[in-house]
């Protein structure tokens, strides 16, 4: 079949279109960066603020809770007066449990609704994802779930935990106990393979074998293998990175086997109350996990916080680790905005350093340098009420280190 | 499946539908290009200046989702194979272009960033190496899907394996390749995916002119693909698929190679999706196992459904507006768009079978006649009116 000459004529016209479109480009990588970001918009009395978290898909199970504790703190906050005399409005935005969309959306929450600073994201895949969307913007997200560290950005506030602050003190926790041996299961993705990896250098320099290594997929409810392989290693001490339904699976598994908390411990770090109550108290009874909060954290703050979630969302709610980092978030956001006296994102920024908050886990300090946040460890027992109750804490704030240059056997990571 | 099986009389029934007036091959052309020029007009003219920025940015996102929908629509509708793994060539073409920009961006002899912090590796992968040149890595976009589509595809027409039988294997393959990329973290990024995507061959996809280019290219390509498939569908060989696809049998008896033809479909249309794929990245920046696996292989199946898989534009169509649902339900209503869109897929299966390319041919005779049997004809009559 030969080629129509109205093809022609199309295939000549659409050429011109693209040397046309071509011609007109813009600057290039090598060109000195000028763009300006997008202002948010503070022009009315009330300011926006984006809440970016999963209401749909996999994740959605845990990310909800962080939105309704972020909601919880802007009302509160409203209650109150608001921010620079200004209402918060909240934005809210579904991501999905798929981190292009977490991107997609958050370009939308900067662009068209222009938020003076975004909440949310929980998995490091939908953090990664919307990172260069918020450092091409020059705008703020407040990320609030612990995660693997070797991360910084300008434009990212990390309220969550980061390594030195949860896996390493778990680490001196079972060290103190005297455990020589450990086994890693971890779900496969990011964090759990970039937190093994600490782990392992953490071993090496303090004495410790690591006996096995297994990655589970994402969502994944076959620990047949894996369990047999973890007991027949005899290991002193399991090291959990299972996230989400995998650890209902896994615990089953575990209890089945014949292990226990008293023959071989297992430590958790994705594991807050609201999992404890999915996987079911008396497969988890005993077993121990490292957080900064937990719902029986004592202090008035603390108490505070509980009763009102309770209020808002129902008796039955707990609250955890996360929840309670994406709650003091706002806080940190509006003492940040009212020591800067603007929403500028980069006065917002230059006045982080220093800021402290009175919060549910104990008194947090912004440390300026890392946009990260000092934060108290804890490790903690699962009580045959699904409450967790603290064994062992830090005693004091511990300075963010997500490069863990500190750390002398840390060396080799990043 | 049973459409399909009903399909069959479009090859077998000689006489052409009797609603349609007998139209011409010059009037077939004129309608065409009158077609396409309009479809320009829209993509290069209305669009830039009605959209704002990020919104042009987005339909840049669905047209890259419409051309694997053109290429589906090619496989499904004309040539009867679910594929229900497009994900996989998406995922070549997408992952091989963001190879090379991330080479550039770390510029001759770096390593990307993402390896220093998860590989420990002392030098880039032997795999990695050949992406660093855009001879290659172009290219390969495009070449890559369609000769991992060649292997398959002679492995499994030539055994005969079809139906149900072949949209799982698609499917499988599709697994089967978010767990070798998310295994694989020190060197495919894992889950997070190749991210952080700042340049592209020199140009800065910060600066927004530039990322309107990204658009303009995306467009141009999307248009230049239409003319292939329309082209395809209406020489010879479309007529042969069509013919393999409603009586495979009877086409080999007459003395062709069902499955040469087969693959034909299959690997150009492996080809349109690793270019989507390759364009996709400047566009939105990021390429991930979330956008390959199983359920978004199977969400450009929906979109080719929703809009008519044996059409020329149907699929463009449908690719498009499906997207475009996603994001405005999911805009306005964040916590229940998903049961909206669902609702969505529900009505559009039950009440328009032919998906929403058979609205144009609704309107087009517009009498009194009852609209289960005007449905009907019009499903026989695509194989003509695209």
């Amino acid at each position: 079949m030969t080629l129509f000459r109205g093809r022609r004529i199309l295939a000549g016209a659409m050429t011109l279109v693209a040397a046309a479109a071509l011609a007109a480009c813009g600057s290039k990588t090598t060109d000195e960066k000028v763009s300006a970001g997008v202002t948010a918009d503070t022009s009315g009395d009330t300011v926006k603020v984006g809440l970016l978290n999963s209401l749909s898909g996999t994740m959605a199970i845990s990310e909800v809770t962080v939105r309704d504790s972020i909601m919880l703190a802007i009302e509160e906050i409203n209650t109150a007066g608001g921010v620079l005399g200004k209402k918060i409005q909240p934005v809210g935005e579904d991501g999905a449990s798929d981190w292009p969309t977490f991107a997609e959306k958050a370009e939308k929450l900067i662009r068209e609704d222009r938020v003076a600073a975004v909440f949310g994201c929980w998995t490091s895949a939908s953090r990664k994802a919307v990172k260069p969307v918020f450092e091409k913007h020059k705008a703020l997200l407040f990320y609030p779930v612990q995660y693997e560290g070797l991360e910084q950005s300008p434009y990212i506030f990390y309220t969550g935990a980061t390594t030195n602050q949860q896996i390493v003190p778990g680490l001196d926790y079972l060290k103190a106990q005297g455990a020589k041996s450990l086994y890693l299961v971890g779900s496969d993705y990011v964090f759990p393979r970039t937190a093994n990896k600490i782990i392992k250098a953490y071993a090496e320099a303090n004495g410790m074998t690591v006996l096995g290594e297994e990655y589970a997929p994402l969502g994944s409810t076959e620990f047949g293998t894996i369990t047999n392989k973890v007991k027949s290693s005899g290991a002193d001490a399991v090291f959990n990175t299972l996230n989400g339904d995998s650890n209902v699976a896994f615990f089953k598994e575990y209890k089945s086997a014949g292990l226990t908390a008293t023959s071989m411990p297992v430590v958790s770090v994705s594991i807050a109350e609201e999992e404890v109550k999915s996987i079911g108290t008396q497969y988890l009874e005993g077993q121990l996990t490292a957080w900064n909060y937990y719902q029986t954290t004592p202090g008035a703050a603390n108490e505070k916080f509980v009763a009102a979630y309770k209020a808002k969302y129902g008796k039955d709610k707990p609250t955890s680790d996360p929840m309670e980092a994406a709650y003091v978030s706002v806080y940190l956001w509006k003492a940040m905005v009212e020591k800067a006296g603007t929403f500028e994102v980069e006065q917002v920024r230059k006045a982080s350093d220093g800021i402290t908050f009175e919060a549910p886990e104990g008194l947090v300090t912004v440390d300026g340098a890392t946009q990260h946040i000092a934060k108290t460890a804890r490790v903690g027992k699962v009580g045959p009420d699904g409450l967790i109750t603290e064994v062992w804490n830090s005693g004091k704030p511990i300075t963010p280190d997500p490069y863990l240059k500190s750390y002398p056997w840390a060396g080799g990571l990043s | 499946m049973t459409t399909v099986a009903r399909d069959s009389r479009t090859v077998v029934d000689p006489a052409p539908p009797p609603a349609k007036p007998a139209a011409g091959p010059s009037r077939h052309r004129f309608r065409a290009v009158a077609g396409f020029a309009f479809g320009a007009a829209l993509l290069f003219a209305v669009a830039p200046l009605v959209l704002s920025d990020f919104r042009l940015s987005l339909l840049a996102k669905y047209l890259c989702v419409a051309m694997v929908a053109i290429g589906i629509g090619l496989a499904w509708g004309r040539g009867g194979m679910l594929a229900l793994g497009q994900g996989v060539f998406f995922g070549l073409g997408g992952y091989a272009m963001a190879m090379h920009l991330k080479l550039a961006d770390a510029g001759p002899g770096n390593m990307p960033d993402f390896m220093l912090l998860y590989g420990q590796l002392d030098e880039l992968p032997l795999w990695w190496r050949p992406f660093a040149s855009p001879w290659f890595a172009l290219p390969a976009t495009v070449l890559l899907p369609m000769a991992v589509a060649f292997v398959l595809g002679s492995l499994v027409f030539r055994r005969r394996v079809r139906g149900a039988y072949f949209a799982i294997l698609s499917q499988a393959l599709a697994a089967a390749m978010v767990i070798l990329l998310i295994g694989q973290q020190g060197t495919t990024g894992g889950t997070n995916g190749l991210t952080d995507i700042q340049g592209f061959f020199g140009y800065d996809l910060d600066d927004p002119v530039n990322q309107r280019m990204v658009y303009f290219i995306i467009a141009g390509t999307l248009l230049a693909l239409l003319a292939l498939a329309r082209h395809l569908m209406q020489c010879r060989y479309g007529e042969l698929l069509v013919a393999v696809r409603d009586g495979e049998e009877r086409v080999r008896f007459l003395g062709y190679d069902p499955a040469t033809v087969k693959l034909v479909a299959y690997v150009v249309a492996a080809g349109m999706a690793g270019l989507a794929g390759a364009l996709f990245v400047p566009a939105v920046g990021i390429i991930s196992p979330a956008l390959i696996g199983i359920v978004p292989s199977i969400e450009f199946v929906i979109g080719v459904a929703v809009g008519g898989r044996a059409t020329l534009l149907g699929p463009v169509l449908g690719a498009v507006a499906v997207a475009w649902a996603r994001t405005a339900l999911s805009e306005r209503f964040p916590g229940g768009w998903t049961y909206l869109q669902g609702l969505l897929f529900v009505v559009v299966v039950a009440f328009l079978p032919g998906g929403l390319a058979s609205l144009i041919g609704l309107a087009r005779r517009g009498d009194g006649e009852r609209w289960f049997g005007r449905l009907r004809r019009t499903r026989r009559t695509e194989g003509q009116a695209s």
